[in-house]
């Protein structure tokens, strides 16, 4: 008896994880586009957007620097 | 030819900016994330949208510190400071409501819902619009300096209940409002926590290089004036 119950227990609980997991698998993500590394390229253009646009920041950044350097020479002459 | 050496001493905030966003965008696509129904992929949008929303808060809060630091000492760079940090915090809240409004389109369906959390944010924005008119209205620079920081504490006073308590206060679609502890759901996946808090600093960060600039450039444009 006491085996019994045991197996039944056990079953409930394999199949209540099962369930789960397969509740859990129903719910549709990217998983195909991010296992065929097609994500990747989505990635890889994002990135060059971005560096694009810190690239510019930085050359941005440089000329007030160098108009700050011009100009604090100018007061000096 | 130009030295492409960076300054790193005065600069290495910048260094951490570019490391950090670019850390969000390519952690933020790669990592795995917990499987959500209807929000599904989706929730990556946690670390553009919502950190956008972060950083505002950040920038604005840095804003109002500033006005109130021009208010006790009347100092003009406090309200140069308030100023830039106010509008780059209205950029990035801008870019919260369109992004937002994507999100909302794919899980909701509709671009805009009647929502206490989304017209909250709306009215916020307005609210900041109406500081950037007020200041372009006034010609006296002081007088201008003086009623933009007065304003600027009003405007600011109206984020946490317009953004945070009203919301609470009702039924939202919203993930924290309706009563609810803000992310509950997300917040307690730790995957999603390795690239939100990075990706706040990050665009935080990216804001206050762009306000740096435009604070150097307006300085320059003073001092100029101030020879001629």
């Amino acid at each position: 008896m006491k085996k019994w119950i045991l197996i039944l227990f056990s079953n409930l609980i394999a199949f209540s994880v099962v369930a789960q997991q397969e509740a859990e698998e129903t719910i549709e993500m990217a998983d195909a586009l991010r296992a065929s590394g097609k994500i990747y390229v989505v990635v890889m253009v994002v990135t060059v957007i971005l560096m694009g646009l810190i690239l510019y920041l930085i050359r941005l950044d440089k000329k007030v620097g160098r108009l700050e350097k011009d100009f604090s020479e100018k007061i000096k002459s | 030819m130009a030295k492409l050496t960076f300054d790193l001493k005065n600069n290495w905030w910048k260094l951490i900016a570019v490391i950090l966003v670019l850390y969000t965008v390519i952690g933020g696509f790669l990592i795995k994330v917990p499987r959500i129904a209807i929000v599904q992929e989706s929730v990556r949008n946690q670390f553009f949208h919502v950190s956008m929303w972060f950083s505002m808060m950040i920038l604005l809060t840095t804003s109002l510190i500033f006005s109130i630091r021009y208010l006790s000492k009347s100092k003009t760079k406090f309200d140069l400071l308030a100023e830039e940090f106010a509008y780059m915090g209205i950029i990035l809240g801008i870019l919260g409501l369109a992004t937002g409004s994507i999100w909302a389109r794919f899980t909701w369906g509709a671009w805009w819902v009647n929502d206490a959390k989304l017209n909250g944010a709306a009215i916020c924005m307005l609210i900041y619009l109406a500081y950037v008119i007020l200041r372009n209205s006034i010609e006296d620079e002081i007088q201008r300096a003086r009623i933009a920081a007065v304003y600027n504490i009003f405007a600011w006073s109206t984020l946490l209940p317009l953004l945070y308590i009203l919301p609470r206060l009702t039924d939202s679609l919203h993930p924290g409002s309706g009563g609810n502890p803000g992310f509950n759901i997300y917040d307690l996946d730790n995957n999603l926590r390795l690239v939100f808090y990075p990706s706040i600093i990050g665009w935080t960060l990216l804001g206050l290089w762009i306000i740096q600039l435009r604070v150097r450039v307006k300085e320059l444009k003073s001092k100029l004036e101030d020879i001629s």
